[in-house]
Order: structure tokens, then C-alpha cells, then sequence
């Protein structure tokens, strides 16, 4: 049974995937997809359930970063299985009414893909049997949730609720990883059923109030508690369904599922019902209050549940098993009525085109089906008795008149109580009922429907199906609780505490306190609501703008525009001065770890003997400090400058060649043709620089670039600093892995070419990702200089015109069968010999691009360099990933040995496919970037076809 | 010949980051080519200077160490390929400013589009 578990979350995903792939066959396809994976899921779950009863647990767990301590784990027991049976039933009902709520031009694919993946999240969630896994399926709820509220991105409201949302819960979802972080440390696992078990150990440790304060952070914004509530009325921005499923019954939920799945560690500690108790306690009665004042039905409705929720946290706060109990009944009993009213809330603005209560009237005589049922759901969350919430709250009645405080309390204060929770409870219990009645008896009575609206008509009967069955569940759990939800409570009960307290089930508990004082709510609440058109008139003299969302935008706002500020005293961005910055704290960061390091770099004492100066070396460096000193005193001229920038790289080449190293010296010969090529192609191209203002810099902008002193003394700086440190390094070297790397390559990959033994075999992974980068550059240069209309490619006739000279083109002949040769010997010796893909990559390059000088750029070559590119890439990745499939490890070398007619015993390693496919991206890229360059308008190439061939080619 | 190759490594990155510090894109990209020289000498240095030693077969103990070296041939190519990208948005640039002044265009006010 345990391993179907793990299909619990994945058939939703499965379905977010069906999803839009439905929508293309079929406009409703989409909600299809959704009911059946939903469906199939909560058949799943019922049929899973057996095994949760009765306190028992299913589990499964596979090891997923083991390293880590990180498994994913899930486990079934009582209390996850009421919630998932909640998030999947409600789920299924939400996605029925979608169906007919979303309007034709809907992107209902996005729509349902986005519920039902956030369905898998929410299941994740609660069927969490680690707590490090519920807090990443915590994280993917809030994200599908930003997405789902800001699901039309065209609303500015949308877009600010989804903000706001975003912003509070992720930052609860971190509080509540520091603690569950905490925690793991504290009982040397995450896992939920060990952590259920070291209950005493976590409370008597010292860290337990900051842990305790962390996960109650997460709580407490995820269930939209004061003073971190402002989210939920912002999100009302979110499409009707959305809000009936996550705003009502599952996403606020989650804080309320971790409180009590955490009930049995935290409850029994110190302070437990101020904290927590006080605080569900004061978002019960704010709520309320700030919900009679609403004039948009889902504001209501939306103050309206973070009363609630306030309420069931006040309930599991309060520390004892029956009030935990009756929290859990009271979630259960929320998310059923409050889910079919925002469904009638959605009805109602289908029909009328507003939300506003104020040009709401008299809508039952248009709409009388859904005028009763919504009239129903709104007598359950008033309280009304045989209705489902009248239970749930009378059991809070009782539990705030008899509240268990701590017998170490001062006498007096426990007096005090006594008194201020009954009353607290009663006044909340008042405006509840105030509210519901304006939501029934504003909307649907109250004079007669205003003659423009009318006649808005009942939606068809599938659209009210869903609110019939929530409702009818409302009616029967009230009147037949024992029957109805007594099992399923007592198998949640049992899951969180582990055994069953004592519910007493009935609609009638006989004459009780709390039956009073439901009785006096029900009276004072009618009261209230007849009071309030004086009653409004005060309040809006009194908090005209009370609003916790908009004390939240002046805050962000207020940050927002003090940081421009700031940034704006830094003076406006250009490149040369953040380069300024950049060079500058480079500075300031090599300092500190130059006076820092020991020991000290300048001590001599391990320093080696220096190697004579010869002659050449000399001369070579002399060339050298010309040809750095021209650039830098005249980089205007750039011919001239890209001259010497050619001659300073053949000094380099050389002393790469001086100094052992082969490849190097001939990668950077290659190089440098190339880049000078480069230069040159690019100083034909660019416009002339023109200086100061009139080159369409201003002011501003012109002023911020650094001077020519603090240029020359940040330059100074980091020659002079990179120098030292160049010499400090030369003369104290340290050969501790150099010897290990050499045996290495000769042993392990069978290489005479210690370097391209490390490039394709032994650090393959890193060229992986340097072919890959080049790749990139390749590709960015190709879409970033792609030819715009008009700009037209030069024709044939202009090359003919224009002429090569005759020269280059007979040289052209003969260099190129040359270089491919020359780039074949490269290739196949480089694992023995200098050479290697990336050495022949830029032969071969060097030398298309000659004859492409030589004789015109093709309009659509074959095969393309993108083309190439990519070949190299899958090339490079077939190599690194076969290995996988044979049982190795990526990337590890493989050798095939064959014999083939003619030419004998072959043996072929793939590192020389890998270097092919290095050799295949370095060749490309650079062909991609010169077939830019020289399509080009005013370019040193030739254009050999047509423009509009070669426009069209990509 | 430690300190001459030292001083060529500071001669580099000195006239690199000058340049680099300058306005102009083209005066700009001549820097990134001189400061990746200069840095790929540096790093090329860790290794020690091993004169007619090459990392080749058969390999001996006391031979060049190939560590720097194969950084360094993968720095140099993809120096190469950063060069051509900064060439290529300096083309690119021009085209729509129509001038070789990294600061043309830019606004006077620091970015901020949130202001609604």
C-alpha cells in the first residue's frame, strides 16, 4: 500500500502536465484533465485511508540527498489524511465550477495546470513525512499561489497582490526553515514522527522559544494572522475559483495543518497560550470587526477568514486535547462553508457585474437557487444552529469560558481573564454574526433589485452543484455530526494527539453557558447589523483609513524611493566609473588578504634562486613595453594600436613557448591571427569617436567617468599589485600536485600531452562547460548582429566590382587544404603531441575566414555555423553521458578497438570525439561570429548571392 | 627572469585596466586584450618557470606543470570569444546610439521603472 502513496501528489502533477496539452484539443479539455486527476487522486486517498484509522501511520521514504540527511518522505496518518481528503474533495468541486466560471477567452489550460500543480504542492505539504520536504512544498504553495493570484498579469491589483503575498509568506517560509533548521539540529533529524517523540527533549532545550518563535513566524503569516494578514485581502485580486480554493479551504490552511502537526512538541511549553492563544484571539475579533465594514463581497469574505482562522488558532492555542479537537473540527467546518460562499460570490458578480454591497439589493427574487444556498453558508458561519458552524463554535464558546490557565498565575490575572476571553469571544461572535447577515440580507434583500441589473439569471445548474454540495454538507454535519464527520474528526484527532478526546458530537449539548452566549451573539449581531448605517458613519469618521495593505505599500514605497536616493547620490551609472568601482574594491579586497596572509609574501627566506636573463628574453620584453606603452598612450589610433596589440600577443606566445609549454605558444599563435582579423574586420565597421557632448552623452553622464589621475592611479595600483604577486608566485613555487598529475595522465588516460590529458579526460567537465561558454558568446554574437530589414547584405556585382586582389585569392587556394590538413594532424596527435580541438578549431577557422575574404562571404552556407555549434555540443554531451549508461561514472573515458579492412587494428578512445566536439564549437563559434561581420554592410567582406537569400537565412 | 616576467604581468594588467577605464568601446575592448594577457601570465606563473621541460612524454618528475597550462588554453580561447562578443555589442551599440561612447544613452537618473 505504502508505495502508492507516492502517486497521492504525483497524478495532479501529472495532470498540471495533460493540462495545456488538453486545452489545444479542447477548450474544456483542461477541466477535464483537472477532474479526472483530482477524481483519481481522491479515490486514491479513500482508498489509502484504512490504513491511516486509528492512529496508525503509512509511510515510505527514499533516500534523496543522502549526504544531507535529506529523504523524501511521506506519511499517512489521521491528520494528513482529513486534510488531503479536504485539499482533494474541495479541489474537485472547485475545479467543476471553474469549468463555467472562467469566460470563453480564458487561458484555461494555464489556469488549470497552475491549480493542480498547486494541488500536488498542497499535498506534498500535508503528507509530509519530513520536515525539511513540507517546508520546500511550503515554498512551491506560495509560489503557485503568486502565480494563481496574479493570473491576469494585465490587473495592477493583480499584480500587487500576488506581490504582497509573495513577499509576507516567503518571508514566513524562511523564518520557518531557520526553524525547522534549528530544530533538525537540536534532535539530530527532521524527520516528523522522530520529532513527535523527542517532545520533552525540545522543550527543555535553550533554543526552544527561538525555534518555537520561528515556526510560529511561518504559521502565523501563511495563515494570515495579526499583524502579518494584510496578504490575504490583497489577494483577493485573484480570479473567484482560485480564491474559493486557496483562500478559503487550503493554502491558509497550511499554517494551520503545521500548528497542529507540531500540537504534540510546542503546546506543552511555557507560554504557549499567550503566544499563540492571544494572537488567533485578537485576529478572531479584528477580523470580524474590519469584515462588517467591507463593502466588496470577497473583502468580506476575505476579513471574514482570517477571523476564522483566527478562531482555530485561538482553539490550538489553548493547549488542551479537546480544544485542539475542536480547532481541527472548526478548519474543517470553515473550508466547506466558506468555499461554497465564495462560489456564490463569484455567482452573484457573473451575474450583476459587481461585488459591491452598497449596489447590491434585492437579488433573490432573480436569483432564489443560489440566493438559498448562499443564505445557508452564511447562516453556518453566523453560528446558526443544525448548521455545521454552530457546533464547532459553540465548542469555543465553551473552551474561552473555561480556559486552562497555568495555576502559577497571579490570581488576579486569572480573574481578569476569565472575564476578557468569554467577552473577547462573545464580541467576535457578535460581529460574525453581523457580517453574515449583511452578506445575506444586503445582497439578496434589502428592496428590490435595481431595475438596470435585472434580470441577472441563475448560471446553469452544474455551476451551483458544487455550492449545493458544500452546503448540503453544512445542513448534515449539523444536524447528524456523529454520523457524518465524528469518524473522520476522531481519525484526525488521533493522528495529531495520538489518541481520540472526547467530542461530544450533537446538535443539542443541552442548557449550556456557551448555548447563551451563542444565543446572545445571534441577538447582538441581528442588533448590530440593524445599527448600522449609524454605525458606519462612525467608523468612517473614526479609521477612514484603516487598511493594513496600504500601511504595507507606503512602507515598500518609502523603502523603494529611499534606496533611489541612495543610489542616486553615487551619481548616475556609466560603465567607466562603475569599472572604477569594480577595479577599486578589487583593489581594496587584494590588500586585505596581502597584509593579512602568512607567512608574510615578501619573506625570503623560501624563496628559490632566480633563472638568468638572457639576451632574447630581453629584447622580447622591450618589445613587449613598446608595444603596452603605444596602446595605452594612443589607443585612438586603432590601427595602429591593433598592430601592436598583435605583436604584444607573439611576444606572449613566445614566452609560453620559452617556458615549456607547446600548446599554450600555439593556441595563442592561432589566437592571435584570429583576434587581429577580429580587430580589423570590427575598426572597418565601427563609426569614428567622436568626443564629449555631441556624441549624445549628457551632461551628467559625461562627468562621471574618472579622471586621467585616478585612472592612472587605480592602473597603477593593479599593475603594480598583480606584478608583485606575479613575482612573489614565481619565485616561491609549489610543485605539491604538479608530479601526482603528471603520473596521473600517463597512467589514467593514456596521454603523452599532460595538458590535453587534463582538457578531454581528467577535468573533462570543466571544457564541458568552456565549450559551452564559447558556445554561448558563438550564439549571442549570431542573434545580436542579426541583419535588420533593410540593411540589406551586399550583392554579387559588388564583389565582382570591388575585386580581391589576385594574390590573396591564389593564396587562399592553397592555404586551405593545407589548414585541414594541418587541422586533422592537430587533432589526432593532440592526446601525444601539442596540438588539440581547440588548436585545430582556430586553424581551421583562420583559414575559412581567409578564403571567405578572399572570395566572398556565402550567402547560405553549408553546413551553417550554428549548425556546427550545435553538432559540437551534442557531440561533447553524447560523450560525457554514454559512459552513464554502461554503469560509469559521466565522462569516463571509453575505448573501442576494431578491426577494419584495409587499415588494420583501429583503436579509438573517446576523448578524440570529445576533442572533435570541442574542435566542431571553437570552429563554429568563431564562423559565426565572422559570417556577421562580414555580411555586413561596409565590411571587408563579400557578399556572393543575392540580398534576399541571404536575408532570409537565420 | 622572474622579475622581467613579473613586470611584463603588472605592465599588462597596469595598461589593461587604464584602458578599461576609459570611455571609448573600442579603447575599452584593447584593454580586456591586454588585461586578459596579463592575467593569463599571472596564472600561468603559479606554475613555476620550467625552461625546455615540456609536459610532454615522456613525462618526468621536474617536468612544467600542466595544471596552469590547461587553464590557461581554455582562457585563452575563451578570451577570444569574450573579445568577439564585446566587439560585436560595441557594433551593436553604435548602430543605435551611433556613437563609440559607452556613456551615450545612458540616462541621467539611476534605473528605476517601478515608479507607477
Amino acid at each position: 500500500m505504502a508505495p502508492l502513496l507516492l502517486l497521492l501528489p504525483v497524478l495532479p502533477l501529472l495532470g498540471a502536465v495533460l493540462a495545456p496539452v488538453a486545452a489545444r484539443r479542447h477548450s474544456h479539455g483542461p477541466a477535464l484533465v483537472a477532474g479526472l486527476a483530482t477524481g483519481s487522486a481522491l479515490a486514491l486517498a479513500l482508498l489509502l485511508a484504512p490504513g491511516a484509522a486509528d492512529g496508525q501511520a503509512l509511510g515510505i521514504s527514499v533516500p534523496w540527498i543522502p549526504s544531507l540527511g535529506l529523504t523524501l518522505s511521506l506519511r499517512l496518518d489521521g491528520l494528513s489524511l482529513t486534510f488531503a481528503l479536504l485539499v482533494l474533495g474541495i479541489g474537485l468541486l472547485v475545479s467543476l465550477y471553474a469549468r463555467w466560471y472562467l469566460p470563453a477567452d480564458a487561458p484555461r489550460g494555464r489556469f488549470h495546470a497552475l491549480m493542480l500543480a498547486f494541488q500536488a504542492a498542497m499535498l506534498g505539504l500535508v503528507l509530509a513525512g519530513d520536515l525539511l520536504w513540507l517546508v520546500l512544498c511550503w515554498e512551491l504553495t506560495g509560489l503557485l499561489s503568486f502565480l494563481l493570484i496574479a493570473f491576469e498579469p494585465t490587473q495592477r491589483s493583480a499584480r500587487r497582490g500576488a506581490g504582497i503575498a509573495l513577499l509576507v509568506t516567503a518571508a514566513g517560509g524562511l523564518a520557518l526553515l531557520a526553524g525547522v533548521l534549528l530544530l533538525g539540529q537540536v534532535v539530530g533529524s527532521t524527520d516528523i514522527a522522530t520529532l513527535l517523540a523527542a517532545g520533552e527533549r525540545i522543550r527543555a532545550h535553550p533554543l526552544h522559544g527561538v525555534i518555537r518563535g520561528l515556526i510560529l513566524a511561518g504559521v502565523f503569516t501563511k495563515s494570515a494572522q495579526f499583524p502579518v494578514h494584510a496578504w490575504l485581502p490583497a489577494a483577493m485580486a485573484a480570479p473567484t475559483p482560485v480564491s474559493a480554493y486557496l483562500h478559503s479551504a487550503t493554502l491558509v490552511k497550511a499554517g494551520v495543518f503545521l500548528l497542529a502537526r507540531l500540537w504534540p512538541v510546542f503546546s506543552a511549553g511555557e507560554l504557549w497560550l499567550p503566544l499563540v492563544g492571544g494572537v488567533g484571539l485578537l485576529t478572531f475579533v479584528l477580523g470580524a470587526y474590519v469584515a462588517l465594514f467591507k463593502h466588496d463581497l470577497k473583502g468580506l469574505l476575505a476579513y471574514s477568514t482570517i477571523s476564522h482562522l483566527g478562531l482555530i488558532v485561538f482553539l490550538l492555542g489553548l493547549g488542551t486535547p479537546l480544544a485542539a479537537a475542536a480547532g481541527l473540527f472548526h478548519a474543517l467546518n470553515h473550508a466547506v462553508f466558506k468555499a461554497s460562499l465564495f462560489m456564490a460570490a463569484g455567482i452573484i458578480d457573473h451575474a450583476t457585474g459587481t461585488r459591491d454591497m452598497r449596489r447590491l439589493r434585492g437579488l433573490f427574487a432573480c436569483l432564489p437557487i443560489t440566493g438559498s444556498l448562499a443564505l445557508v453558508a452564511a447562516g453556518a458561519m453566523a453560528g446558526v444552529p443544525l448548521l455545521n458552524g454552530f457546533l464547532s463554535k459553540e465548542m469555543f464558546f465553551a473552551e474561552a469560558l473555561d480556559p486552562p490557565l497555568a495555576a502559577a498565575w497571579p490570581v488576579g490575572l486569572k480573574a481578569l481573564l476569565h472575564l476578557l476571553l468569554p467577552a473577547a469571544a462573545l464580541l467576535g461572535g457578535v460581529f460574525s454574526v453581523a457580517y453574515s447577515l449583511r452578506f445575506g440580507h444586503d445582497v439578496f434583500f434589502n428592496g428590490p433589485a435595481p431595475a438596470q441589473r435585472c434580470p441577472p439569471h441563475e448560471p446553469s445548474w452544474w455551476m451551483r452543484l458544487p455550492i449545493a454540495a458544500l452546503v448540503a454538507v453544512c445542513v448534515l454535519v449539523g444536524v447528524f455530526p456523529q454520523q457524518t464527520v465524528g469518524p473522520l474528526l476522531a481519525t484526525a484527532s488521533a493522528g495529531m494527539l495520538g489518541r481520540v478526546p472526547e467530542l461530544h458530537l450533537s446538535p443539542w449539548q443541552g442548557v449550556t453557558p456557551a448555548l447563551f452566549m451563542s444565543a446572545a451573539a445571534l441577538a447582538l449581531g441581528a442588533l448590530v447589523y440593524a445599527l448600522r448605517k449609524p454605525l458606519f458613519r462612525w467608523h468612517d469618521q473614526r479609521f477612514p483609513r484603516l487598511r493594513a495593505a496600504r500601511l504595507y505599500a507606503r512602507l515598500g514605497a518609502t523603502l523603494v524611493s529611499r534606496a533611489h536616493r541612495l543610489v542616486a547620490q553615487l551619481g548616475p551609472a556609466t560603465l567607466p566609473s562603475s569599472a572604477a568601482w569594480l577595479f577599486a574594491t578589487a583593489l581594496v579586497a587584494g590588500a586585505a588578504g596581502w597584509w593579512t596572509s602568512t607567512p608574510a609574501p615578501l619573506a625570503r627566506a623560501h624563496w628559490q634562486a632566480p633563472l638568468a636573463v638572457d639576451v632574447p628574453s630581453l629584447a622580447a620584453a622591450l618589445i613587449l613595453a613598446v608595444g603596452v606603452g603605444a596602446m595605452a598612450w594612443r589607443p585612438q589610433r586603432r590601427l595602429g594600436a591593433v598592430l601592436w596589440a598583435g605583436a604584444v600577443g607573439l611576444v606572449v606566445s613566445l614566452s609560453f613557448a620559452h617556458f615549456s609549454a607547446p600548446d599554450l605558444a600555439l593556441t595563442q599563435i592561432a589566437v592571435e591571427v584570429i583576434t587581429t582579423l577580429l580587430l580589423l574586420a570590427v575598426v572597418v565597421l565601427l563609426p569614428a569617436a567622436r568626443a564629449g557632448v555631441d556624441a549624445g552623452i549628457s551632461r551628467a553622464a559625461a562627468a562621471a567617468a574618472p579622471g586621467p589621475l585616478l585612472r592612472i592611479s587605480i592602473a597603477a595600483a593593479a599593475g603594480l599589485g598583480t606584478g608583485t604577486l606575479a613575482a612573489v608566485v614565481l619565485l616561491r613555487p609549489d610543485r605539491g600536485f604538479t608530479d601526482w598529475l603528471l603520473a596521473r595522465a600517463e597512467s589514467a588516460a593514456h596521454a603523452g600531452n599532460a595538458v590535453n590529458a587534463i582538457l578531454v579526460d581528467l577535468r573533462a567537465l570543466d571544457t564541458l562547460g568552456e565549450i559551452s561558454v564559447l558556445a554561448m558568446a558563438g550564439l549571442g554574437v549570431h542573434l545580436l548582429l542579426r541583419p535588420g530589414r533593410g540593411s540589406g547584405v551586399r550583392t554579387g556585382a559588388d564583389a565582382e566590382a570591388a575585386g580581391t586582389p589576385l594574390l590573396l585569392r591564389m593564396l587562399s587556394l592553397l592555404v586551405l587544404p593545407a589548414a585541414l590538413l594541418l587541422c586533422v594532424h592537430l587533432l589526432l596527435r593532440g592526446h601525444q603531441a601539442p596540438g588539440g580541438g581547440f588548436v585545430a578549431g582556430l586553424v581551421i577557422a583562420t583559414a575559412l575566414v581567409l578564403e571567405q575574404l578572399a572570395w566572398g562571404v556565402p550567402a547560405a552556407p553549408r553546413p551553417r555555423p550554428v549548425t556546427l555549434i550545435g553538432a559540437g555540443l551534442v557531440l561533447a554531451w553524447s560523450v560525457a553521458l554514454l559512459p552513464l549508461m554502461l554503469g560509469e561514472a559521466l565522462l569516463t573515458r571509453l575505448d573501442w578497438e576494431a578491426r577494419l579492412p584495409l587499415l588494420g587494428d583501429v583503436a579509438v578512445a573517446s576523448t578524440l570525439l570529445f576533442d572533435t566536439a570541442v574542435l566542431l564549437v571553437v570552429a563554429g563559434t568563431l564562423l559565426a561570429v565572422f559570417r556577421r561581420l562580414l555580411e555586413r554592410p561596409g565590411s571587408l567582406g563579400r557578399s556572393v548571392t543575392a540580398p534576399e537569400a541571404a536575408g532570409g537565412e537565420g | 627572469m622572474e622579475w622581467l616576467v613579473a613586470g611584463a604581468v603588472g605592465l599588462l594588467v597596469g595598461a589593461g585596466v587604464h584602458l578599461l577605464l576609459k570611455p571609448q568601446v573600442f579603447t575599452m575592448v584593447l584593454g580586456l586584450l591586454l588585461l586578459s594577457y596579463g592575467v593569463n601570465l599571472l596564472v600561468f606563473a603559479t606554475g613555476g618557470l620550467v625552461v625546455q621541460e615540456p609536459p610532454l612524454a615522456p613525462l618526468r618528475a621536474g617536468a612544467a606543470d600542466a595544471l596552469p597550462q590547461a587553464l590557461v588554453l581554455t582562457a585563452i580561447v575563451i578570451g577570444l570569444a569574450v573579445t568577439a562578443f564585446a566587439l560585436a555589442l560595441a557594433l551593436w551599440a553604435a548602430a543605435r546610439t551611433g556613437s563609440t561612447d559607452v556613456r551615450a544613452g545612458e540616462r541621467d537618473e539611476p534605473a528605476g521603472d517601478d515608479r507607477r
